[in-house]
């Protein structure tokens, strides 16, 4: 009975599926090195970036497709997409000459772009297919050296910071989607923090894909000074569409000594329709690097959309004293898939790392935790604690945990916690009897086992993702 | 308020009761008694819709309409409320949020308003006072971690909150020592109105010491075999059950 409730609950519709009709630069599909030599060309890039394309190419070439997530992943034909698509109003000196519908896109999905409006205090790079649209705040931000704008921007502005820093965490042959996301990233944000800088407002890039048949492949940059702190905020959704759109990004971040970097994502992407239809296949590398001593790195993650999730955010904690934090709640629903979690190298000495994870899964969804403890041999005195919950909406959904452990030091200690459960009948027909209907019932129930990954997102990004959590699961319980 | 025609109900294909009549009139206290497994718990769960129940015949009317086809939380928001025997956890949702979407719930679907947080505020700590519960326990996760007691005491306080037309308790002493079934007894002695009812059902008398029933029904075997005054009650507390059977 509950079981058949808990099905029927989970079937609400995407929200943020509208397309925004807009002049679009696509370039035939396929890829070759013409293509990336264009790519390069459009963006008007230094030598040395198109050498770096080319380079990656030559590795991706060299590469197998990852098999070992639990997920069944169709044959993707990679000549099929176009690797660039922009909005046509390239570039916008200021907000006048940005075209007034992609501005209702950001506006539809709740994105200021407007400065004086952004009454959030958060500055924004908004990101449309391949370009970034506009970044606000950056005159503010620019008073106390912080420097954020899309990347290409900083390809641009600041070729020295990007060369210095850019694969130094994610090498570009590091995994089959970083060697074809180094090849082909068409832009992103980058942020930089001097050192001993606070930054006073959230940092927050917003994607969006728009144009069908296209891949989206960006790059975010984050590099924390000695003693700097910074929040940064990303949020992801695109278009109802049947066809399957794949998305590809790197994040890197380098924290140096005692800096603090705070990343939070509320994924959304498309998850394809109830029947397993359309959706966006999201193979995210994302990983910070704790490079100086004290530095701290903290990945917070709501993963709602997308037909496919493959991400494991990351933290080397290379400095002595470093931590790392992995706080991370996986919804799937209908045929949604999902193999996320983390890996944790500690290198250091007194490092300590943190995962919590909780998997939600409904309808005939699989979700997947896989995470990786590592101590390297000179990791004096490591610390490891981890905590894998997995909640079970009707009983045609799987939740599976995989976590590694590679303990090298005999100082460390290294646990692991794992829990499963189901939102029982007792409980639906509890709130029931207190006149709370079964819809809002399973959005309470799970708000309140995800409370604690929640409560570490920054306020307002918390809020949508309570509502989000609540609406993904609609149409999930009988 | 309450009448129950010649209930029949199963759960999984198993007849459990077997032909309940039963009335409950404003301003009433009734007491089911009855030893285990004769269908009281049934009962209960029958007359708020939990959807593991079966009517297979039989009616029941809630202010002369029939609620056999209304669902749990439509029963709620008529007014029907229920003290569960084992009230369940709800890990991570305090009992202020909860509350408060019950109580906005309830609102919405009698047309009304939601609460405003003051007077919200108000109304729990009014509430608390009433039933002397430890102001503590609303901060913490929905009857998680609770102790027995504190448990039924929590759903004493939700009765207090919702101001229910017609509460059901069940089994609201098992479990409990003396002095905690003395606080939850006065806490169900304050609430009673001339405009409301209540049902309390339980295994032994010594509940009834301190709420004094209008009603006793004996339930046995799936129906109500014997009905009486308190004094009722003490009979069967001396006698047991058995004389009543066959």
């Amino acid at each position: 009975m509950s079981d058949e409730i808990l099905y029927e609950v989970t079937s609400s519709e995407y929200k943020y599926g509208f397309t925004t009709d807009i002049e679009t630069d696509i370039i035939p599909p396929g890829l070759n090195e013409d293509v990336i030599r264009l790519i390069s060309k459009k963006k008007n890039e230094p030598d040395w970036m198109l050498e770096y394309r080319l380079k990656a190419y030559r590795t991706w070439l060299k590469m197998e497709m990852p098999n070992w997530a639990y997920l069944n992943i169709p044959e993707f034909d990679y000549q099929a997409i176009s690797y660039f698509a922009a909005p046509k109003k390239n570039a916008p000196k200021s907000l006048d000459e940005v075209d007034p519908e992609l501005l209702r896109t950001f506006e539809k999905l709740g994105i200021p772009l407007e400065e004086q409006k952004a009454l959030s205090g958060m500055a924004v790079d908004a990101v449309m297919d391949s370009v970034s649209i506009k970044t606000t705040f950056q005159d503010t931000l620019a008073e106390m050296g912080i420097i954020f704008c899309s990347f290409s921007e900083a390809v641009q502005k600041h070729p020295d910071l990007v060369q210095k820093y850019m694969s130094t965490v994610v090498p570009i042959g590091d995994n089959f989607f970083s060697a074809l996301n180094s090849a082909v990233f068409s832009d992103g944000s980058f942020a930089y923090i001097p050192k001993g800088v606070r930054c006073p407002m959230e940092l927050s890039t917003y994607f969006r894909i728009n144009a069908a048949n296209s891949g989206q492949f960006e790059r975010t940059l984050i590099v924390a000074e000695e003693g700097s702190y910074v929040s940064y905020l990303e949020g992801c959704t695109a278009p109802q569409r049947d066809e399957n759109q794949l998305h590809a990004a790197i994040v890197e971040i380098v924290a140096m000594k005692d800096a603090e970097v705070k990343y939070s994502t509320v994924q959304n992407w498309y998850p394809g329709d109830k029947d397993g239809n359309g959706g966006v296949y999201n193979f995210v590398t994302k990983r910070g690097l704790c490079k100086g001593e004290g530095s701290r790195i903290s990945w917070t993650q709501v993963e709602t959309g997308s037909a496919i999730t493959w991400k494991y955010p990351s933290c080397i904690l290379m400095g002595d004293n470093s931590s790392a934090e992995f706080y991370s709640v996986a919804v799937t629903n209908h045929h949604q898939q999902a193999d996320t979690g983390t890996k944790m190298i500690h290198i250091g000495k007194n490092t300590t790392s943190h995962i919590l994870s909780k998997g939600i899964s409904a309808g005939v969804s699989n979700n997947s935790y896989r995470g990786l403890v590592r101590v390297n041999p000179k990791a004096e005195n490591a610390r490891n604690f981890s905590q894998c919950d997995s909640l079970l909406l009707g009983d045609k959904c799987g939740a599976h945990t995989f976590p590694y452990m590679e303990v090298s030091n005999d100082s460390a200690i290294v646990e692991h916690e794992a829990t499963t459960s189901k939102i029982s009948e007792d409980q639906i027909f509890y709130c029931n009897q207190r006149g709370i209907d079964t819809e809002k019932a399973v959005g309470l129930i799970v708000n309140g086992y995800a409370k604690e990954v929640l409560k570490k997102l920054p306020m307002e990004f918390a809020v949508e993702a309570q509502k989000l959590l609540a609406i993904t699961l609609e149409g999930s319980v009988g | 308020m309450l009448q129950i025609k010649n209930l029949h109900a199963s759960v999984n294909g198993k007849e459990i009761l077997k032909g309940v009549n039963l009335t409950v009139n404003k301003g009433e206290v009734h007491a089911i008694m009855g030893p285990n497994g004769s269908g009281k718990s049934t009962l209960a769960s029958v007359i708020t819709g939990n959807p593991a129940f079966e009517i297979t015949k039989g009616e029941i009317l809630f202010e002369g309409k029939s609620i056999n086809d209304l669902a749990p939380e439509e029963r709620a928001a008529e007014g029907i409320f229920l003290s569960f025997q084992y009230p369940i956890e709800i890990p991570g949702v305090s009992m202020v949020n909860f509350m408060r979407a019950s109580i906005n719930d309830l609102r919405k679907s009698r047309g009304e308003e939601p609460i405003s947080a003051s007077e919200f505020l108000k109304l729990m700590r009014k509430k608390k006072e009433l039933i002397e519960m430890d102001s503590q326990l609303t901060n913490r996760s929905v009857n998680e971690g609770f102790s027995g007691g504190e448990k039924k005491k929590n759903e004493i306080f939700q009765m207090a909150m919702l101001d229910p037309k017609l509460a059901i308790l069940d089994e609201t002493d098992s479990g409990l020592d003396i002095d905690a079934i003395r606080v939850v007894a006065n806490g169900v002695n304050k609430l009673k109105t001339p405009d409301n009812a209540s049902i309390l059902i339980t295994h032994y008398q010594r509940l009834l010491d301190y709420i004094i029933p209008d009603f006793v029904h004996v339930l046995s075997d799936g129906k109500i075999v014997k009905t009486g005054d308190k004094e009722l009650a003490l009979e069967l507390e001396e006698k047991g059950y058995d004389w009543l059977k066959g």
